[in-house]
């Protein structure tokens, strides 16, 4: 429901076309994921800070939102200083768990490359609706209409899924094979439930792809658009920005001589 | 040809021809359609019938284009629409299918009814004047980008329907489109049709199986033979004239010939102990994620009584299936009282050990929610809405073996309860078959029998005749009466007011609430049993 027409406010951000959008997120993400050094994602992620001032989201939407990363971010570094690769100097150690230089300066950059990836990512897609983003990609990205409208039509019905497994599972308890037979008999009802699901939906959606061709979708006929997705000036600077972004976190990190490069 | 105006959405109706037409689905041994001959003429409005099987939904798809190609089967003869093949005439033709749910295709009105105008590739500047044309013309006054999620059954057929009359069609196809719908939404649908048909002029055919919906919009029915053929065809009055009797046979609903009605003992014979008493209850649903249900409906107080028959009636979003699903045990009550009585908590077999929801001593505990799964079959069996949401098996006589297994009886029980349903049901010629291919009145009448192969004191039924023939109604009704007579409670959730005058001893209306829109606020459902509850009389002096 909510997932497939999101309230989105009016914002800058909102404004800018989902398939710029989804470059940005992408050019940010594949720089940051060539190396794991603390200075480009600290770099990456200090950019993004001063950028995301001018999306016009509320502070509210924006803790809400980003807060699995805020979560995400920690247990990585944690767990990266106290079991990751060792180097340098032993700060603390005990048994299997040894903190060394290296293992801190890793998890920093494991830490900050989650935050740094996550919220331009969280925040470009929670102001996209996805039936602009499908627009967007069939028209700006000439991704072929016949895959991009039916993921968007099948995407619509995931929604259904919740309900559907609850009625299952009310059905199965009504039919006397709802609970018992310990874990393993959890474990086997809930294969089963999911199986039940996966018919459901299968039949579901050979429906769905019935009344889509009764409405002459599929066809060789070319296709018109009733919403136009227009990649414009703004968008080609949106996408600009991101590649700035990938280029100064690179670049600072060369500078700095932290960049590893992770195929190396 | 000069481009229309967007205003102008008159067309030309399409012409259908048919001769020795055929089709044969692969891996069948019987053709669907055979030996059809037909001729619609443009601007026709015609009533498809015939009892099922005889390919009325075959003939729609193939007329829609969709019935697929030489892999999907064999066609004899030739169809054709304004003389080309109808794959050819895609945008000629708009089909609108009987289940509300898988039609929406996109999340937003407006988008959703401009999809079929992309399709056939119209530009985007006439689109928009089509769009609000055809969502004025069906009476959707929605805004635009209104989610289609929020839609009710009615809504979404008229919908589905604005998005067929956007693409300016010259034949509009109906698959029984009301099946799935309660009264109000019926009447919303046929009247769409109606204005909208009217105002474009194209040729309509309807497949349906309650005639009176559609009898006065119509001015032709053509009744398909199973043996292939036709049997009738012919102006609407004469052909209801000529085979009313012989349809109404079939399980088509005909006006002038109700099915039967059963024969019933009168209540004071068969009215027993109370089962189940609901004081101040309210009863709710715990959306995903969340722990506090929703209430939508409070304050129910209701006896649930053995050889009675309880109706539960009311609006759509009144919550007459979450007060069903709870008075079944599925659904914990979200405040008040749901207690069975001894009666129904020593129904069946001894309780075999303590556990969850009993008292010490192996005695069940009152609240049926807290009540084991295997303890809710000999004494409340639900039968649900979607028969598929409670097939279990692959073949129907492991469906109805399932439910008797869980009881722990031995091989030869569960085999003499088996035959004993399958024959009463006439399902035995089905007994190996996967009952996700049954046809909607064999689905229904196995979900019947599986809650029955238990055996329990308390039926609760949610709308167990949405979409049924009169067949499977009469069939339905004749059986419950019988178990009522026998002393079984019935609970039945329902919009079919023939069902409740065969049935029904009391009647509760639930009154409309703010309904789910008001997610998360508490909105009061007043309950008022119905005084006299509707006693027929009828019916129940035909007992011996």
């Amino acid at each position: 429901m909510s997932m497939m027409t999101p309230e989105i406010r009016p914002s800058a951000i909102a404004r800018v076309n989902p398939v710029a959008k989804l470059a940005v997120a992408l050019l940010i993400s594949c720089a940051l994921m060539l190396s794991i050094d603390w200075v480009s994602a600290a770099t990456a992620l200090l950019l993004e800070a001063v950028l995301l001032a001018w999306c016009g989201l509320n502070a509210r939407q924006f803790w809400l939102r980003t807060a699995p990363v805020w979560i995400a971010a920690p247990f990585g570094m944690l767990t990266t200083v106290l079991y990751g690769q060792d180097s340098g100097a032993v700060l603390w150690g005990a048994g299997l768990v040894t903190i060394t230089e290296g293992s801190v300066e890793l998890g920093l950059a494991i830490g900050l490359r989650v935050l740094a990836i996550g919220i331009p990512g969280i925040v470009l897609l929670a102001t996209t609706d996805p039936t602009d983003l499908a627009d967007g990609l069939a028209q700006v990205l000439r991704l072929p209409a016949r895959f991009v409208l039916g993921a968007l039509a099948g995407l619509r019905l995931v929604g259904m899924f919740i309900d559907d497994w609850h009625s299952l599972a009310l059905a199965r308890r009504a039919r006397g094979v709802g609970d018992g037979g310990g874990l393993r008999g959890r474990a086997g009802r809930f294969g089963g439930l999911a199986f039940a699901l996966l018919v459901l939906s299968v039949r579901r959606g050979s429906k769905l792809a019935t009344a889509m061709e009764a409405r002459g979708f599929g066809s060789d006929e070319p296709r018109s658009w009733a919403r136009e997705s227009v990649f414009g000036p703004r968008d080609a600077v949106v996408v600009a920005m991101g590649l700035a972004i990938a280029a100064a976190a690179v670049a600072a990190a060369v500078l700095a001589g932290t960049w590893r490069f992770v195929l190396a | 040809m000069p481009a229309p105006t967007p205003r102008d959405e008159r067309v030309t109706g399409a012409r259908v021809t048919a001769s020795g037409w055929g089709w044969r689905h692969a891996g069948r041994a019987r053709p669907a359609v055979s030996g059809l001959d037909l001729d619609i003429r443009p601007g026709e409005r015609v009533l498809v019938l015939g009892p099922s099987g005889a390919g009325k939904s075959t003939l729609m798809h193939a007329l829609a284009g969709v019935l697929g190609d030489d892999e999907d089967g064999d066609e004899t003869g030739e169809l054709l629409i304004d003389g080309i093949r109808p794959r050819q005439a895609r945008g000629r033709v708009g089909l609108v299918l009987q289940d509300p749910d898988s039609q929406v295709v996109l999340a937003r009105v407006g988008d959703d009814v401009a999809f079929g105008c992309e399709n056939l590739g119209v530009p985007r500047a006439e689109i928009w004047p089509r769009v609000t044309q055809a969502l004025d013309d069906v009476g959707l006054d929605l805004p635009l980008r209104h989610p289609t999620s929020a839609l009710s059954g009615g809504q979404k057929q008229r919908l589905a329907l604005a998005g067929v009359l956007a693409m300016r069609p010259g034949l509009v196809l109906l698959d029984e489109p009301t099946a799935n719908l309660d009264p109000d939404g019926v009447v919303e649908v046929r009247d769409a049709v109606h204005r909208s048909v009217q105002a474009s002029g194209a040729t309509l055919v309807v497949i349906e199986h309650r005639v009176a919906v559609w009898q006065d919009i119509v001015d032709r029915i053509i009744v398909l033979d199973p043996a292939g053929g036709i049997l009738a065809d012919g102006p609407t009055s004469s052909v209801l004239t000529a085979e009313g009797a012989r349809l109404a046979a079939a399980g088509v609903w005909i006006p002038r010939y109700p099915p039967g009605r059963p024969a019933r003992r009168p209540l004071a014979e068969r009215t027993g102990e109370v089962l189940l008493s609901a004081a101040g209850l309210a009863v709710g649903r715990v959306p995903f994620a969340r722990r506090q249900p929703v209430v939508v409906a409070e304050g129910i107080a209701l006896d649930v009584t053995a050889g009675t028959a309880t109706a539960i009636t009311g609006p759509n979003g009144a919550g007459k299936s979450t007060l069903a699903l709870t008075l079944a045990g599925l659904l914990a009550p979200a405040g008040g009282h749901l207690s069975a009585t001894a009666a129904l908590t020593a129904a069946g077999g001894q309780p075999r050990a303590a556990g969850r929801g009993r008292r010490r001593g192996g005695v069940l505990g009152a609240d049926p929610h807290v009540w084991r799964s295997r303890d809710l079959l000999e004494r409340i069996g639900t039968v649900f809405q979607d028969p598929e949401h409670q097939f279990l098996a692959g073949s129907v006589r492991d469906e109805l073996a399932i439910g008797p297994r869980a009881l722990g009886l031995g091989d030869a029980a569960v085999a003499d309860r088996v035959d004993g349903l399958l024959d009463r049901l006439r399902l035995e010629h089905l007994a190996d078959a996967n009952p996700f291919t049954l046809s909607g009145g064999e689905k229904r009448r196995l979900s019947v029998a599986t809650v029955l192969a238990t055996r329990p004191r308390l039926l609760i039924l949610d709308e167990p005749t949405f979409g049924q023939d009169s067949r499977t109604w009469s069939e339905l009704v004749r059986l419950l009466a019988e178990l009522l007579d026998t002393g079984t409670a019935v609970v039945a959730v329902t919009h079919d007011d023939h069902f409740v005058d065969a049935l029904a001893d009391e009647r509760f209306v639930l009154a409309p609430s703010a309904g789910p829109a008001s997610a998360g606020a508490i909105t009061t459902g007043t309950i008022a049993p119905a005084s006299a509850a509707t006693p027929s009389t009828a019916a129940e002096t035909g007992a011996p």
